[in-house]
């Protein structure tokens, strides 16, 4: 709709319907195929997916030890067959892409301060990979070596 | 914490023992490592913050990767809405597995 106005030097301002167009950058649905970096964060993300997988793969063999022995055997067996062995050393590539990108990342995320100074980032992130070195140690050792 | 025990989970149980590099611990040890109280607090944590990082990540790769901008509020909802219901299955299965057996 017009609406005139007065303007300062008497003339009538008329505001038009007119819209100028938006400035907006179209980004293509395949952005992230064009740098290294963009298909890094891309997998990085899509790990989430194997992640899932992760969390129902342990529950099915929760599921499985609550059953009895029997379920037990053939969740094991179920464990060997091609498929699922494809996609378990596929989900396993992922999940350990996860955990270092997000070792990697914590440092910048986690600041620590002890008696008023900084601790160096690489002393954080290292104590994230020793944590995930004992912590892998001790579940190993709680399945296999305190049998 | 997903980050510190998948890969040596998924390693033992996903490759390891179905490829017979070790062999897989015996159902009676298995169970009662199982049955022990904190394995099914870590269990149930180990399997709800799994879930939900995917629930939030999968929703943000669909918004940012694919552009799918316009159904936010339904992926939203599918991927929060099977995070839940996956974890309410794992505290059944971990403390009331008669219920759903």
């Amino acid at each position: 709709m017009l609406q005139p106005h007065a303007h300062s030097d008497g003339k009538p301002h008329v505001y038009t319907a007119y819209h100028p167009r938006w400035l907006r950058h179209h980004t293509s649905t395949y952005w992230w195929l064009q740098k290294r970096s963009y298909f890094a964060f891309i997998l990085r993300e899509l790990s989430c997916l194997f992640v899932a997988w992760f969390a129902v793969y342990l529950l099915m063999l929760v599921r499985a030890i609550g059953r009895g022995e029997a379920a037990y055997q053939d969740f094991l067996a179920w464990s060997a067959s091609a498929p699922v062995l494809l996609l378990n050393l596929v989900s396993f590539g992922f999940i350990v892409y996860h955990a270092i990108t997000f070792f990697m990342a914590a440092p910048q995320a986690i600041v620590v301060h002890i008696g008023g100074r900084r601790v160096a980032s690489g002393l954080v992130g290292g104590a994230h990979y020793l944590a995930w070195m004992v912590v892998s140690a001790v579940v190993a050792w709680l399945l296999l070596g305190a049998r | 914490m997903s980050a510190l025990l998948m890969p040596i989970l998924m390693a033992l149980f996903g490759l390891a023992f179905p490829l017979g590099w070790i062999a897989p611990p015996s159902y009676e040890h298995i169970n009662a490592l199982v049955a022990h109280p904190l394995t099914r607090l870590i269990l149930f944590a180990l399997s709800m913050l799994s879930l939900f990082h995917w629930a939030h990540r999968f929703r943000y790769t669909l918004y940012d990767g694919l552009q799918i901008k316009h159904l936010n509020e339904l992926v939203a909802i599918l991927c929060y809405g099977s995070a839940l219901a996956g974890s309410v299955i794992a505290a059944l299965l971990l403390w009331w597995p008669h219920v759903i057996r």
